[in-house]
């Protein structure tokens, strides 16, 4: 009888499962012992190189370069794009003149692909032409190159980036600030209780378990999302932009030195994996669990 | 009742203000440039001549109609696995009793952190061996069995009352019967929101159909957008943001037509 139960419960499963393992778990471990041996060339094959391609890492500038600016994007992008979310779902939760249209506006950015963001982003940021630059023009600043300086690509790609996804991390706050009953807010009027201590005693208590939540979602963004990168800035310029998935894209794909990109691989593996662990422990298991 | 019209207020509604016409800013930009002959790219004349003629360039200048059929093949595909596979593996989840369930089922969940986007180098190798590099299949399957998926479906389905399931075994229907007219028609608003967030996370992905495709028949329009507008650096930037908008169209359409529900099974999705 009970064994009836488990062969019917295989059969629902196997096909998700079987593609799961496939192209999730198989490749997370294959990728761990690919990082071991050194990429097969012509008829060369691959072999056995122990910590090679780690020490590699360490002795490599560039990705040290990628992961120091990982980390700044990172430490810009989550806070950012947290504070941003937060100020547009407090607008437009509340009666606010144009209420549909201040959603739309914000909201927007996220339907379109990155890649074509970046196009228009671009425009934007093209020395001596674009938008930005008739600003400078008109305030009487000599023009700049934003991606094409080293000191600003970062800062430019990492705009871009918070641009397209506050907006999608608003409708997460918006959700929650609507769980929070009308009476307290009632209650703290009657109370004399000013909008801002209320939000700060009860509004932002009250919606820690999503601000966690963003932010666990911005951080593997801020991993992910490098589909701009390839249009705008290419990494660089000299590296300046370049971030660990686009590094990884670069050795893989275009050196085609399959061993070092699994080696970097499984740097980014470890990284998401401590923040899903961090996430875990941390967070409210109200959000990840009912 | 109204809120009043203190200073505070008004500073509240201008900064939505300001902050939404910031956010429109590069749109409404790249609108103006693609619906105006290019020498008005950075002039702004209220009554300049209004012109399709760079969507017709950008269209004629690479395959577009190609590469829609290739994005709206991929995100059908993807969606429709998703919606079976998911379906049937978040039943067995929420349904059934069997040794290792957990475990398994934390194993889904590692997905919604390592996700096949990162994985490239060796989903690249499993698409070589199975002989299907450069084709439109290969940008979906590592999605099909999505662990965000499984885990929303589940969550769903364990608000379905039991009595409920128990009534249509004792009328004689199978296990797929009680998924299909029960289980599958209570889960529609998850499924909608579902695949919102689906077809437009597949129509706007980019890296991993970069790599896997190399020829127009695969292209999606995201590829087929970025070889566009990165090899002709001799285009003009009228032309480019015309297909740029093109690309975008479809969803920038549906989304404007149904926002009000697009963003509320968005926040139904964020809730569960």
């Amino acid at each position: 009888m009970f064994r009836r139960d488990w062969l019917i419960a295989l059969a629902f499963l196997a096909p998700a499962l079987i593609l799961l393992f496939g192209f999730t778990h198989y490749p997370a471990i294959q990728t761990v012992i690919d990082s071991f041996w050194s990429t097969a060339r012509g008829r060369r094959p691959a072999v056995f190189v122990g910590w090679d391609n780690y020490a590699r890492m360490v002795q490599d500038e560039i990705f040290r370069r990628a992961m120091i600016n990982n980390a700044i994007y990172a430490a810009i992008t989550i806070p950012a794009s947290v504070a941003l979310a937060l100020a547009m779902a407090l607008f437009v939760q509340s009666r606010i003149l144009g209420r549909g249209f201040l959603r739309l506006a914000y909201f927007t950015p996220t339907v379109l692909p990155l890649i074509a963001v970046a196009n228009i982003w671009l425009f934007f940021y093209l020395p001596g032409f674009g938008l930005f630059e008739q600003l400078r023009g008109w305030a009487g600043l000599s023009p700049r190159n934003w991606i094409g300086s080293p000191d600003t690509a970062l800062y430019a790609v990492t705009a871009v980036t918070v641009w397209a996804q506050a907006g999608f991390f608003m409708i997460f706050y918006l959700a929650a600030l609507q769980t929070i009953p009308p009476s307290l807010r009632e209650a703290a009027a009657i109370e004399g209780c000013s909008p801002l201590t209320f939000f700060r005693r009860v509004t932002w208590p009250l919606i820690m378990p999503t601000t966690l939540f963003i932010s666990v979602n911005a951080t593997i963004n801020a991993f992910r999302t490098v589909d701009h990168i390839f249009v705008m800035t290419q990494g660089g310029p000299n590296n300046a932009s370049m971030l660990l998935l686009y590094y990884i894209y670069e050795q893989g794909f275009r050196f085609w030195d399959t061993a070092y990109a699994s080696a970097l691989t499984v740097v980014m593996v470890v990284l998401l994996a401590l923040v899903g662990i961090g996430q875990f422990f941390w967070l409210d298991r109200k959000v990840h669990y009912r | 009742m109204r809120p009043p019209r203190t200073p505070d207020r008004i500073l509240f509604v201008a900064g939505a203000w300001a902050l939404a016409l910031i956010w429109l800013l590069p749109l409404a930009y790249a609108v103006w440039t693609a619906f105006h002959p290019a020498e008005f790219e950075t002039r702004f004349a209220l009554f300049a001549p209004l012109t399709l003629e760079n969507f017709v360039r950008a269209w004629n200048a690479a395959p577009f109609a190609r590469y829609f059929v290739n994005t709206i093949v991929l995100v059908t595909m993807v969606l429709a696995a998703q919606l079976i596979l998911c379906s049937l593996a978040a039943f067995a989840f929420a349904r059934f009793e069997f040794p290792g369930k957990n475990l398994l089922f934390a194993l889904v969940l590692v997905q919604l952190m390592v996700m096949p986007d990162i994985l490239l180098v060796r989903n690249y190798a499993t698409m070589g061996s199975l002989g299907l590099i450069d084709s439109i299949l290969a940008i979906g399957l590592p999605y099909f069995a999505s662990g965000f998926a499984i885990f929303l479906l589940r969550q769903t389905f364990k608000t379905v009352p039991r009595e409920l399931d128990d009534a249509a075994r004792v009328e004689g229907c199978s296990w797929l019967g009680l998924l299909w007219r029960v289980y599958v028609p209570l889960a529609k608003p998850t499924m909608l929101a579902f695949g919102l967030v689906s077809v437009s996370h597949h129509w706007n992905n980019f890296l991993w159909p970069l790599i896997i495709t190399s020829s127009v028949e695969t292209r999606p329009l995201t590829v087929g957008l970025s070889i566009f507008a990165t090899t002709d650096s001799g285009t003009e930037w009228s032309i480019i943001t015309a297909a740029t908008l093109i690309t975008s169209a479809p969803l920038l359409i549906g989304f404007l037509l149904f926002q009000r529900q697009f963003v509320q099974s968005f926040m139904r999705a964020g809730i569960k």
